[in-house]
């Protein structure tokens, strides 16, 4: 699957706000560009991401051809407890991809 | 006069020309079409300005790439946050460009992504709160090199 960079401190305070940033690799074919026979490239790009802390969803996100390539996401979420992050990218032929990352929280 | 009413247009003419060959022929967005695509949004409701911050360069050289961070002044609590934050643009193919859902889990109400943009244009930040209110920012981006400019 596709090479994705997590960005998020493995320790945190109870209530301290943290950034997550998160990058996953993928061309975001637009359905706009053409080849060199003229034929346009078919979509490919990633349509949804989200965020769940210990299994409760706290971002999601839409996108949309108008993303760069390899899109990065960067956010914020309360540490409210020790546990699991998992970060989801589900792209046009409905795959999806998972990632999990612990946080501990004191 | 004559040579402000000259020198203006013809500056922009070459921009937009420039621009034009990049394109793909199919259908590109239009400043109506975004307004259309707001409007179905937020339905009856007005949109008010302030509370957003939506930051991208003035002018940037590689439409492909382009920093974006959208901030709102929210407090982000049970009674008071931020449910949704859209982001469109006036002249890529499509006017839609991101859509964020957050709440008061989020803590603070910002996300940064990058994004394309196909020729300079207006792109327009509008924040939904949990009250049912809308609020708006947006920022003018000139582009030098515009996305799709290899295909």
């Amino acid at each position: 699957m596709a090479r994705v960079l997590i960005n998020l401190p493995a320790q945190a305070k109870r209530g301290e706000i943290i950034e997550i940033k998160t990058l996953i690799a993928h061309p975001m074919e637009t359905g706009y560009r053409l080849g060199r026979t003229g034929v346009v490239f078919p979509r490919d790009i990633i349509n949804g991401f989200v965020c769940t802390y210990n299994g409760e969803q706290v971002f999601r996100a839409e996108l949309f051809p108008a993303i760069a390539a390899n899109p990065f996401i960067a956010f914020f979420t309360v540490a409210t407890e020790s546990g699991e992050i998992a970060f989801s990218w589900t792209d046009d032929r409905g795959e999806t991809q998972t990632e999990v990352r612990q946080i501990t929280v004191e | 006069m004559r040579n402000g009413w000259l020198s203006l247009p013809t500056r922009r003419l070459v921009l937009l020309a420039g621009a034009g060959f990049s394109l793909t022929p199919h259908a590109v967005a239009s400043p109506a079409e975004m307004d259309e695509v707001i409007r179905n949004l937020i339905g009856e409701a007005t949109i008010k300005r302030g509370k957003v911050m939506l930051e991208l360069p003035p002018i940037v050289e590689n439409g492909n790439v382009v920093p974006l961070t959208v901030s709102v002044d929210s407090p982000m609590s049970e009674a008071n946050h931020v449910t949704a934050i859209h982001i469109f643009n006036e002249k890529n193919p499509q006017p839609y460009v991101a859509t964020f859902n957050l709440g008061p889990r989020a803590g603070r109400a910002g996300v940064s992504t990058r994004i394309r943009l196909a020729d300079s244009q207006r792109v327009v930040a509008i924040a939904r709160l949990n009250d049912g209110s809308f609020w708006s920012d947006s920022a003018d981006v000139i582009v030098t090199l515009a996305a799709c400019a290899e295909g």
